[in-house]
């Protein structure tokens, strides 16, 4: 299966893509091509000129910046996931990596890609979101920063306009702990998320202080838990509590059903998912 | 568009669309068939090849992407008449029945071995979990590999399974 005939630019310099970007009407950003060229072989999707990061130097890296870890926009799925910066500080993001796609896709595809595609299963917008990460933009006007929380619109829609290539994905070294949990399409941890949550929280004097909660496919997008997060700080973290915190997952989600669950089944599992990554990420903190 | 990248060792230079997949480079520029396109949609993993030292699926990736790469098919494994010990493997513990998705199995396998040489039962049906097989059920599939990661540490195979006991 070809996709439609399009022109292709493979630009050297991050300027040069942002300036493509910025002078072409329907140019569309390439990295791994893991979800973009899927949609195009089966016509989905017909971008008139496709412009190739591929080859830009300087964004393969993950970089410990203090207080934050930055990771470029082609960095692969497997080079998050084994990374050990990212595994100390954001294990959530080094799980949901490592169980994205399958080898050859984890070899291919790319973090931020995964992010500004923003499926509404897809493993690693969740963590992004639970971890607080911040997204960086690039365009032909600047460079600007979003907020995971203000980063994800809508289905397959985020904050990133047409110009904008998100450059890389920026973790904060913030203490406590991550994990994240996930029922796969094809059993275990296989394949897209049935349902899946994402964690972080801190514990301080025997009590949780802090705690994001976010969850993916089970609405349309990924969706912070805020009433789980609030239910949870204060508590002592015990399975009693975590339990109780967890039933209030989908509050302000609209579940949808698909291929994969019924609306009542994915709901429960959201619950189930939160439940355990919330017990691992209080074991890691604690 | 020109591409120019090594394939199994040797040069290859052509002028290619930007929408040719790499699948098709190697299948149609090159006559290396021995690559297949199966699902086409980026699951079934018959389409594997090794670039740059990592498996990735040939039917989703431009061949403009890869340009300048180093790309090993199933046609680069064997050396001078002699089967790789992953091939061997497939043949010595009947890792196939219809052979469709054998190449990038193998290929996936090579990737697998190359980066642990001791795999786990486990390891092995996590690490072929881009490749899907219709006929076998994987169980032939991770004895194969098994003989391979035994073969490529020097040591004896295990012996296969319907000889265990049969005496």
């Amino acid at each position: 299966m070809y996709p439609r005939s399009f022109e292709y630019v493979s630009p050297g310099s991050l300027d040069e893509a942002t300036s493509v970007l910025a002078s072409t009407e329907g140019a569309k950003v390439l990295a791994g091509g893991m979800s973009l060229l899927p949609l195009m072989k089966l016509r989905l999707f017909s971008p008139d000129v496709l412009v190739d990061i591929g080859r830009i130097p300087g964004l393969s890296s993950i970089e410990d910046r203090g207080d934050h870890l930055a990771i470029g926009a082609m960095v692969s799925h497997a080079a998050t996931a084994s990374d050990s910066s990212i595994a100390e500080h954001a294990a959530a993001l080094a799980t949901a990596a490592s169980w994205t796609g399958d080898v050859q896709v984890r070899n291919q595809g790319t973090t931020c890609g995964s992010i500004a595609h923003a499926d509404i299963a897809a493993d690693q917008p969740s963590a992004a979101l639970a971890l607080g990460a911040t997204m960086v933009a690039a365009s032909a006007g600047g460079v600007r920063e979003i907020a995971a929380s203000d980063f994800f619109v809508d289905t397959l829609t985020t904050a990133l306009g047409p110009g904008e290539i998100l450059t890389e994905v920026r973790i904060p070294k913030q203490g406590g702990a991550s994990a994240y949990e996930k029922l796969g399409r094809r059993g275990g941890h296989t394949d897209y998320a049935v349902a899946g949550a994402a964690v972080w929280l801190d514990v301080s004097d025997g009590a949780v202080s802090s705690a994001r909660v976010a969850l993916t496919g089970v609405g349309a997008k990924p969706t912070l838990a805020e009433g789980v997060a609030e239910a949870l700080i204060g508590t002592d973290g015990s399975d009693a509590a975590i339990a109780e915190a967890s039933e209030r997952a989908l509050e302000g989600v609209t579940v949808l059903d698909d291929l994969f669950g019924t609306v009542e089944y994915k709901a429960h599992l959201a619950k189930v998912m939160t439940r355990r990554a919330l017990q691992q990420a209080v074991a890691a903190a604690t | 568009m020109h591409v120019s990248l090594t394939v199994n060792g040797q040069r290859a230079v052509t002028d290619v669309e930007p929408r040719t997949l790499l699948v098709h480079l190697l299948r149609e520029e090159l006559g290396l068939t021995g690559t297949h396109v199966g699902c086409d949609t980026s699951y079934c993993g018959a389409c594997t090849v090794i670039l740059d030292g990592k498996t990735v699926k040939s039917c989703t990736m431009l061949a403009v992407q890869a340009q300048g790469a180093e790309v090993t098919t199933i046609e680069g494994l064997a050396a001078n008449g002699d089967l790789h010990p992953v091939q061997e493997g497939f043949w010595e513990r009947h890792g196939l029945q219809c052979g469709f998705c054998t190449p990038g199995m193998i290929m996936s396998a090579v990737g697998l071995l190359s980066e642990n040489g001791s795999p786990s039962e486990g390891e092995i049906r996590h690490g072929l979990e881009g490749n899907l097989c219709r006929c076998t059920g994987y169980h032939n599939i991770v004895r194969a590999v098994e003989y391979a990661a035994a073969k490529m540490r020097g040591e004896e195979p295990p012996a296969p399974e319907w000889e265990e006991g049969s005496a």
